[in-house]
């Protein structure tokens, strides 16, 4: 099968080509990119006005499976992932069973290749079962396939047994994603610490509990001279400190935000909304100027949506009994464009930085380009289509949102992965 | 002014108007109580669910006598007794209530935000009768109806609140009633127990209370909320009440006709002196009495906003 992409911005920093001009997708590969390119082909698209870039490589996902089909599997997940423009995800492990040892994760790779739309790379655990105790056979779970191990949704408390983790992963080869949390300060905290959650009579979680691990995560990997990538930054103080860090361990430490941290900030808890209860929690509006600053200065390497779908009877219920998180493969794109494409914060080129590139080079994958041979992940968007974020469009299997309701503005019209179209606007996902 | 809120939920929402509203028309429902026969048919016909997830007796007594004076059918529902036991999430007890055709809700319970998620599930009206931390507006407002009865206006005192603001509800919507009606409200407790940022709620913050009481015209002794928060750091109670108890003596030292209110249950010798809880400055009596015209005032105002909606 054939595609043509005609007429459309390109957008690729990687070949730094920022310009109308036509792709030519033949078999699974990108065969030309030139303009006015006049080959047949089995499907054209007119992409005049849009924006063509490469897929959305989305390194922080819960996809659920195994373990919690009610609230996604791999179709469901991947399936929304194609609506929202993304073509690569980075599967979490803190499914049951966890992504701690080879058997776990052949089960999952079975399971993508069966039901997946998309690409999905897996993520191994830290430590076994995610408990913070043992560490995982980390050699074994990169030749099982894992491309970063992290016990996401937990952090290792024993200073020792993570600095044994990066130095295990750096020789091993692997990257280390941290959910830098303490919990001995974040406690049974459900909001940011502070009026809000003063106000709203909930208990609070301080930003001293993210920002402390960050520094000690990022003290650890310069130990052990590994690479460590931070996930999910929501407050200033945690920016500052990677600010710093970069200056010294440039290339070994990266780190990544998600679109509710720039979109939302504390205030925007209303009615406890128990879809705004997120870990790390939403900050002050001073963080939100704070992350914004970090991706406008290139401090902040990625944006990533930590998806994470809860179902309704885990979330319409009271606040501090709620599930943490919310979905977001959905929206990323759209809440990017709204706040940082339209605030002037960043260029379409840094945003696609930020959501794709960058990303793939962290993760050490062959995605994020357009170039010619590489596999065809490409996204077709209308920059200016405004649209409603209604919760019956919702394509994932929960529909923890806590955008619905909301105009937005960058709409997803194709979504091509692997020279397949997986997504058109209109006409829904394809199998 | 029309009452137009389905349900009463906290202070904070509220304009000073509205809480005006309840206020005097608790001052017109108060009468009832002194009548031969203590009833008026404002609600007749309808059903109001005490639905309790906490012990409580002088709320919900209180809540079951002021609906029944307005001639209202009562249920209670002690929950740990109920199906919620059985696992049952709380939008689905409140819409299995619904399904009863029960008109109001009077719902207390540990979580925060509890009454806003019943609420904004079901049609009927929900009043908030303490949830969590957060808000226990219809006590707010019988200390504020208390306060007017006896020094006659809100705007321009001083109210001291002094205790566990940090675990306190009543604090919250105290402060938030206070405020609006144009008193000047202090919180004087131990750092250890006011939470970070209440300052910005407009209230001021002391750690002494002698200080405090010299200029207070009225002073709400709360209790130390021990059971709210395990594992939490509290003083030492002998200690505590050595530096914040309200005693006879410290009392001689503040304004002679200092209003001294307390939402109950005492713990006597801890926070107060037991000579204080009994003496002429105390009101807390009062506040139990006046707590049911203010809460007759809610129910009466909640069902009127579903009626007009009809």
């Amino acid at each position: 099968m054939s595609i043509l992409i005609k007429g459309g911005h390109v957008i690729d920093p990687a070949n730094k080509i920022d310009s109308v001009i036509d792709i030519l997708v033949e078999g699974k590969k990108i065969s030309r990119v030139a303009q006015n390119i006049q080959d047949k082909a089995d499907q054209v698209i007119d992409a005049s006005n849009k924006i063509v870039a490469p897929g959305i490589v989305d390194m922080h996902v819960h996809l659920r499976e195994p373990g919690r089909e009610d609230k996604e599997t791999l179709a469901s997940a991947t399936a929304a992932a194609a609506k929202g423009g993304v073509t690569t995800v980075l599967a979490m492990p803190n499914t049951n069973p966890a992504m701690d040892c080879p058997q776990s994760i052949e089960l999952l790779k079975g399971i993508i290749n069966k039901t997946a739309v998309i690409n999905v790379f897996i993520c191994g655990t830290i430590t076994k079962d995610r408990a913070g105790y043992e560490l995982s056979e980390i050699d074994k779970l990169k030749k099982a396939g894992a491309i970063a191990i992290s016990d996401d949704g937990s952090s290792v408390d024993n200073d020792e047994l993570m600095s044994e983790a990066f130095k295990q992963a750096k020789q091993a080869g692997i990257l280390v994603i941290c959910h830098s949390e303490d919990k001995k300060l974040s406690g049974k905290g459900v909001i940011n610490l502070g009026f809000n959650s003063t106000r709203l009579g909930l208990r609070g979680i301080s930003a001293e509990s993210e920002y402390k691990r960050v520094a000690r995560d990022i003290g650890l990997a310069e130990k052990n001279l590994a690479r460590v990538h931070i996930a999910h930054l929501s407050c200033k103080e945690s920016v500052e400190i990677i600010a710093k860090a970069k200056q010294k361990q440039e290339k070994n430490v990266t780190c990544e935000t998600a679109p509710h941290y720039f979109a939302l900030s504390e205030d925007d808890i209303v009615d406890y909304d128990t879809n705004m209860k997120i870990n790390p929690p939403l900050r002050t509006k001073e963080d939100v100027l704070a992350i914004k600053a970090g991706l406008e200065q290139r401090i902040i390497d990625v944006i990533a949506s930590d998806h994470a779908p809860h179902t309704e009877n885990e979330k319409e219920i009271e606040f501090e009994r709620a599930e943490f998180g919310k979905i977001g493969l959905e929206s990323g794109l759209a809440i990017s464009v709204m706040e940082l494409i339209d605030k002037k914060i960043l260029s379409w080129k840094e945003l696609i930085e930020n959501i794709s590139l960058f990303p793939a080079k962290i993760l050490g994958i062959n995605k994020g380009t357009l170039s010619i041979g590489s596999e065809a992940d490409i996204i077709v968007i209308d920059p200016n289509q405004e649209f409603i974020l209604e919760k019956k469009s919702i394509v994932s299997k929960s529909k923890n949102s806590p955008f619905i309701g909301k105009t937005v503005k960058g709409l997803v019209e194709h979504t091509i992965c692997n020279g397949k179209p997986v997504y058109k606007y209109n006409n829904g996902i394809y199998r | 002014m029309l009452w137009t809120k389905k349900d009463l939920l906290g202070l904070e929402q509220l304009t000073r108007e509205e809480i005006n509203l309840i206020l005097d028309t608790a001052e017109s429902f108060k009468e009832v109580s002194t009548r031969e026969i203590k009833k008026v048919p404002a609600l007749r016909g309808k059903t109001a669910v005490n639905l309790f997830y906490e012990p409580s007796t002088r709320t919900r007594v209180s809540f079951e006598v002021a609906a029944k004076r307005l001639s209202a059918d009562v249920i209670n529902i002690a929950a740990e007794t109920s199906s919620v036991r059985k696992g049952e999430t709380l939008v689905d007890t409140g819409k299995n209530i619904q399904a009863l055709k029960a008109d109001i809700i009077i719902m207390r319970h540990n979580c925060s935000g509890a009454a806003n998620i019943l609420a904004r599930n079901l049609d009927i009206s929900v009043v908030n009768a303490g949830d969590g931390w957060h808000e226990h507006p219809t006590q707010a407002l019988l200390d504020i109806f208390t306060l007017k009865e006896k020094l006659g206006k809100i705007e321009g005192l001083n109210v001291a609140i002094v205790g566990d603001i940090a675990h306190s509800r009543v604090a919250r919507s105290d402060i938030w009633g206070l405020t609006k009606l144009g008193a000047k409200v202090i919180l004087c407790a131990p750092k250890i127990l006011l939470p970070v940022g209440i300052e910005l709620t407009g209230a001021k913050t002391s750690s002494d209370i002698d200080e405090v009481l010299k200029k207070a015209d009225a002073v709400n002794v709360l209790r130390m909320q021990f059971e709210r928060d395990e594992g939490a750091a509290f003083p030492e109670q002998l200690e505590y009440f050595k530096k914040f108890g309200i005693t006879q003596e410290r009392l001689a030292r503040a304004q002679k006709n200092i209003v001294v209110m307390h939402p109950g249950p005492i713990n006597r010798g801890i926070e107060m002196s037991s000579a204080v809880a009994d003496g002429e400055n105390s009101v807390i009596l009062e506040q139990v009495t006046n707590g049911i015209a203010v809460r007759m005032a809610v129910l009466f105002l909640v069902s009127q906003a579903k009626d007009i909606k009809k």
